[in-house]
């Protein structure tokens, strides 16, 4: 084992040691006249509205690094607790983990205390760690759920700033969404018809953004049940060819044909058992 | 690097403490993570972050000890204060690590989660410190 030779006591959490190194090939490497990597842009579609007797988030389905699509069906939709799930965009592992972080606190905090969290609480715990950070963690998030004092929505930003509104859009597709939502929320509606409006606003995103795509997965929750809806739509369906192209076996005629063997030297192999005793 | 001064930047920094601060966990200079070493190089952070997350913890305690002192007087923050530093000295032999379960309870941290519990653990530590060299820093021999 490796022994060191400092005497101060070693504290977790984030470890800076490698940022004076990248600053320092950085500075090398563009006196060279290369350039180091830089990170790659994100896009996502969420949303969230409040409907009558509870709350519907919604999320596109495309993780995209650049130009490039990641993974054409991620979940966007995190779990928080039995009544409150988060959507994430931005960095996927700052979203992932931000909300998987939230998610043990307030376990541990509902076994403390022995109810179901509250939204306001998970909000609270979600933007003062985002502040502490100071906008490093770029997750901005779309908190949802329902508890004792009725359903709630929240949008995070990452900088730890929240809003507490009846509809809520959040990633580079959020322009598109939330003109459908100004054009068509309405105060108390139905399931069906919220759920209608969610999935069409996610599709705005997803028709008008390229950052967006795949499918729409949506979360209802009422008071008492979640339903997880994924995928609940995809939205552009990739088309069906309607004949084979494939060639039929033998459509190439062989002309000629020959067989050459090996010239292999067999040796003789035995196993025999190892004596252990 | 951000666009401030050095003398500004020189204000809010910490001036690190130990043995020989150049020095990696090896005992000698880390030029590859650390860059050639220079004043310059140690006593400005290196991310912004840097500071603010090192006195964290210290920065919290104040405030909460403020707040009390406003709400319940001198002698919740006193007495409280003296349970700290009670809880603190409990520990093992320095090479080892301390869970600070007394010392988590009085803040309340033990039924919490945060980065400082998953990410770069000390109790997972790979690496131990000399037994002898840190007793003997603790005893202040060293």
């Amino acid at each position: 084992m490796a022994t060191l030779s400092m005497c101060q006591p070693q504290c977790g959490g984030f470890s800076f040691d490698y940022c004076k190194r990248n600053a320092l090939l950085e500075a090398e490497i563009t006196k060279v006249g290369c350039g180091v990597p830089t990170a790659r842009k994100t896009g996502t579609t969420i949303c969230g509205v409040v409907f009558k007797d509870g709350v519907i988030l919604g999320a596109d389905t495309r993780a995209t690094e650049g130009m490039i699509v990641a993974d054409k069906n991620c979940s966007k939709i995190h779990y928080i607790s039995p009544n409150i799930y988060c959507c994430g965009a931005g960095t996927a592992a700052d979203t992932e983990m931000t909300t998987q972080i939230i998610s043990s606190n307030l376990e541990l905090h509902s076994l403390s205390t022995g109810r179901l969290p509250r939204v306001a609480t998970a909000n609270r715990m979600l933007k003062q760690m985002l502040f502490r950070y100071q906008g490093y963690i770029g997750a901005a998030l779309v908190l949802g759920g329902v508890d004792c004092l009725g359903p709630h929505l929240y949008s995070i930003y990452p900088h730890g700033s929240t809003d507490k509104l009846p509809y809520v859009t959040m990633g580079s597709g959020s322009l598109a969404a939330m003109a459908v939502f100004e054009d068509r929320y309405k105060a108390d509606m139905e399931e069906d018809q919220a759920k209608q409006l969610v999935s069409d606003a996610i599709s705005a995103g997803i028709f008008n953004d390229l950052g967006s795509g795949s499918n729409i997965d949506l979360c209802v929750i009422t008071k008492g049940a979640v339903d997880y809806l994924r995928p609940h739509e995809e939205a552009n369906k990739k088309g069906v060819r309607a004949g084979s192209y494939k060639y039929k076996h033998g459509t190439t005629g062989v002309l000629t044909k020959s067989v050459a063997t090996l010239q292999l030297e067999v040796l003789e192999e035995t196993v025999q058992t190892m004596d252990t005793s | 690097m951000n666009s401030r001064g050095l003398r500004s930047q020189l204000k809010d920094s910490v001036p690190v403490t130990g043995l020989c601060p150049q020095a990696g966990d090896y005992g000698f200079p880390d030029t590859l993570r650390k860059g050639f070493s220079s004043v310059k190089n140690e006593l400005i952070p290196s991310h912004p972050l840097e500071l603010s997350e090192k006195n964290f913890q210290l920065n919290q305690d104040k405030m909460n000890f403020s707040t009390l002192r406003n709400i319940q007087g001198l002698h919740a923050t006193l007495k409280l204060q003296m349970e700290y530093r009670a809880a603190k000295q409990i520990h093992r032999l320095p090479f080892l690590q301390s869970s600070n379960i007394a010392l988590d309870t009085l803040r309340g941290s033990d039924d919490s989660i945060g980065f400082e519990d998953i990410l770069n653990d000390p109790a997972q530590c790979e690496m131990m410190g000399e037994p002898h060299i840190m007793v003997e820093h603790k005893l202040g021999l060293l």
